[in-house]
């Protein structure tokens, strides 16, 4: 897929356009900015949680392997630190702290230590409260859940599971044809 | 022969530059081809082109180091993590914006013949004619009849697929097989010839991708890779092709690193003898020595280089005598369609990625059309099934969600349009002396917008897409326009245009400087119109035209 389809695509799901997908200046104190670089470097439970995170959007399934196994986690926290402008970035991780104490307000449990029925009906509450920001918010800043939706998206499909088992895979087709058939179940090409 | 002494010098090695230098080697000249950037190696340099998408850090996405580093080339689509590497330092080469211009550089071995959109259309002698019929800057010096057997040589060796559809104003070529369109792309063709007969027409793209074998290549494998440098030399690159073909012949001297500074000008012969050359790798100036000098440099480099060359004579630079040198900037203007969706197929869909679509050919202001502008559009698009990135009614999370995103989605289709930019003499680049690029030399200022021709036209590019969609009884279309600034549509062109008469032109009819004809200039800079079709493969048959009056014209003097 080319990216701008992809950007569009993206934009369009998480109903807004695509963090990162924008270069801005930003007019942080030097201290400010130290303090957020130490805070990027996420540690190994924090990884997890973002995993889990991931894995409740995109679960496994019978069909294919989730989020986790994709190791989407870690690869948030790469397009988080290298992708995302120092807002975002501050956005970002924030928003970890504020979807664990949604978890807690909600299920009074922290959402690692919530079961996956807890998890799911904590993010699908969520899921639906950051569409409704994203679709006025006009300027003002992202949402953080639209964050982590846009990146384990994207972590996932563009990961081998993603290309490979989610979807078909053909590194040299070879070949193209205009017409064959279709049917329902059939994976779609990565 | 002499050291530094060739018999003839290329400046750049894009499409143009990989052109003149096979054409002359070929006629058994010794050639120097002088490329800016460093070397980017067939096959050897495509770091990414075999690895797995997977493999990339950012999975496509940029940095925002190279937000920073590239923010002309952030402004459009072409920013992808794969092929960064591909695009000039902007630190190092900047310009002036007097306007905005969206200006797309790469200067590595092969220039952008390794980074073009591979569509490759004939010019008709409606196109040439053009000018002269709309009483319009000046006349093309040419017609059809003069380029057509330079389309055929260049359509023979860089493999052009498409298909032959006999429409005047679109010449069919030497074509290999014809990509296929689509089922849905098929009877969107289908309704639109059934509403407007031999008005309109939906055709397969004409691109330079091998569908049949040509010796020391392979076939396209419709893996939509092409930016990553093919590995199967599955489409027309110069280092694909055409130097591969000159180094063949062994005449061949490529020299990296080599920034033409200046042609040298020699006032008692009245002729150019050689190329004055910084070599940015350590900071020396050189001198190299020829008969024959062909700027290929890209379109507004070659002029750049005209500006800095003959001061003493011309204090505007070469080519200058005439007024129009820097002048008549053109490109295609774009960013701007209509797409909507595909009620149906549900049972149908595709096998390989083809880096192609379809293309439907100008319509308007021919025949009886008649409209409030002059000119027009061509329309370049696909139809697909909608991918992972889709909304799925009701679900918005979890298992069934995530099962649902690795179906395919509903169909869609859509279609930007390229529009022909008149030759305006205050649309101009000229060189900015305050400020200077790595090396100390004066950076290019433009200064060039669209008018009110284009913008006319661009009201019609939306409708008539948007009219054509319904139509074909496509749903729920929508239409768009991104605006344009110049450059942007990467087909950058006519700053040192050909024409009939010195003082109203740079180049004569053979893309020779009026002012120093042993000096060629055969890229985009010597267009004198722009027609809406993608220029590339005129400037393929305009070079080899070139080179073939260069060579005979040296026999004369040798005889």
């Amino acid at each position: 897929m080319e990216r701008r389809t992809l950007l569009k695509m993206i934009a369009l799901l998480t109903g807004g356009a695509v963090i990162g997908g924008d270069a801005f200046l930003t007019g942080c104190s030097s201290s400010k900015e130290r303090d957020l670089r130490e805070r990027l470097k996420l540690t190994p439970k924090q990884i997890v949680f973002l995993d889990e995170v991931a894995d409740t959007i995109l679960p496994t399934t019978q069909k294919s392997p989730g989020a986790k196994a994709a190791k989407v986690g870690s690869f948030m926290t790469v397009m988080v630190n290298d992708c995302y402008e120092a807002p975002d970035q501050e956005i970002f991780i924030d928003g970890m702290e504020k979807l664990e104490a949604a978890c807690k307000k909600m299920h009074h449990l922290g959402f690692l230590e919530a079961t996956a029925e807890q998890r799911l009906a904590l993010l699908t509450a969520i899921d639906k409260e950051a569409k409704e920001y994203a679709q006025k918010k006009g300027a003002a800043p992202n949402h953080y859940y639209t964050m982590f939706k846009q990146l384990t998206l994207l972590g996932y499909f563009s990961s081998e599971i993603g290309y490979k088992q989610a979807l078909r895979y053909n590194q040299v087709p070879g070949r193209y044809e205009g017409d064959v058939p279709y049917e329902k179940g059939d994976k779609a090409w990565a | 022969m002499e050291a530094n002494t060739y018999d003839a010098i290329v400046v750049g090695s894009g499409i143009s530059g990989g052109w003149a230098a096979k054409e002359l080697c070929e006629k058994g000249l010794k050639v120097l081809m002088l490329e800016r950037g460093g070397p980017y190696e067939h096959v050897k340099d495509y770091k990414s082109a075999l690895r797995e998408p997977w493999d990339l850090p950012h999975r496509g996405r940029t940095t925002t180091e190279q937000k920073k580093k590239y923010p002309v080339i952030h402004r459009g689509w072409a920013a992808s993590e794969a092929v960064m590497d591909g695009w000039v330092n902007e630190e190092d080469c900047p310009y002036t914006e007097l306007k905005p211009f969206t200006w797309w550089r790469s200067y590595r071995m092969g220039g952008r013949s390794t980074l073009w959109g591979r569509q490759s259309y004939r010019f008709s002698q409606m196109d040439f004619e053009a000018n002269e019929r709309d009483g319009i800057a000046v006349s093309w010096p040419i017609g059809y009849n003069d380029i057509a057997p330079w389309y055929d040589h260049v359509e023979k060796f860089a493999g052009i697929s498409g298909s032959i559809e006999n429409i005047a104003h679109l010449p069919d070529g030497q074509f290999l097989p014809p990509m296929e369109l689509n089922c849905v792309e098929k009877d969107v063709a289908k309704r639109i010839k059934r509403e407007y007969g031999d008005k309109r027409h939906l055709i397969i793209g004409r691109t330079a991708n091998l569908t049949a074998l040509i010796p020391g290549r392979s076939k396209c494998q419709f893996r939509n890779r092409c930016w990553e440098g093919c590995p199967f030399g599955g489409y027309f690159s110069t280092q694909s092709s055409t130097l591969p073909a000159a180094m063949k012949t062994g005449n061949l001297t490529v020299r990296p690193y080599s920034l033409v500074r200046q042609v040298i000008y020699d006032k008692n012969t009245k002729k150019a003898s050689g190329v004055e050359v910084l070599d940015t790798e350590n900071n020396q100036t050189y001198e190299f020595k020829s008969k024959v000098v062909f700027l290929c440099a890209s379109a507004l480099n070659s002029t750049w280089i005209l500006f800095n060359s003959a001061t003493d004579i011309w204090p505007d630079g070469l080519g200058s005598s005439s007024g129009e040198l820097g002048h008549n900037v053109m490109d295609h203007h774009y960013n701007i369609g209509a797409s909507g969706i595909v009620e149906g197929y549900e049972d149908r869909y595709i096998f390989g990625k083809r880096a192609n679509g379809f293309y439907i050919p100008r319509f308007v202001n021919i025949g009886n059309d008649k409209r409030d502008y002059l000119r027009g559009f061509g329309y370049q698009g696909s139809a697909s099934r909608e991918g992972w990135g889709r909304e799925i009614a009701e679900l918005n999370i979890g298992g069934d969600f995530k099962d649902a995103l690795t179906e395919p989605g509903q169909w869609t289709i859509g279609a930007t349009a390229f529009g022909e930019i008149l030759p305006y003499h205050d649309n101009k680049i000229a060189l900015d002396k305050e400020r200077k690029d790595k090396w100390g030399l004066p950076v290019l200022a433009m200064d060039a917008e669209l008018k009110e021709n284009e913008l006319k036209m661009r009201k019609d590019m939306q409708e008539e897409m948007k009219a054509m969609l319904a139509i074909a009884g496509i749903k729920n279309v929508n239409t768009w326009d991104n605006g344009h600034a110049m450059g942007h549509g990467i087909h950058e062109m006519g700053t040192a245009r050909m024409g009939l008469d010195p003082k109203t032109s740079v180049l004569n009819k053979w893309n020779q400087v009026w002012d120093c004809l042993n000096v060629y200039v055969t890229d985009g800079a010597c267009m004198t119109s722009s027609g809406c079709q993608n220029p590339s493969l005129t400037y393929m048959a305009l070079t080899a035209r070139a080179v073939d009056h260069a060579v005979s014209e040296l026999k004369k003097i040798n005889s």
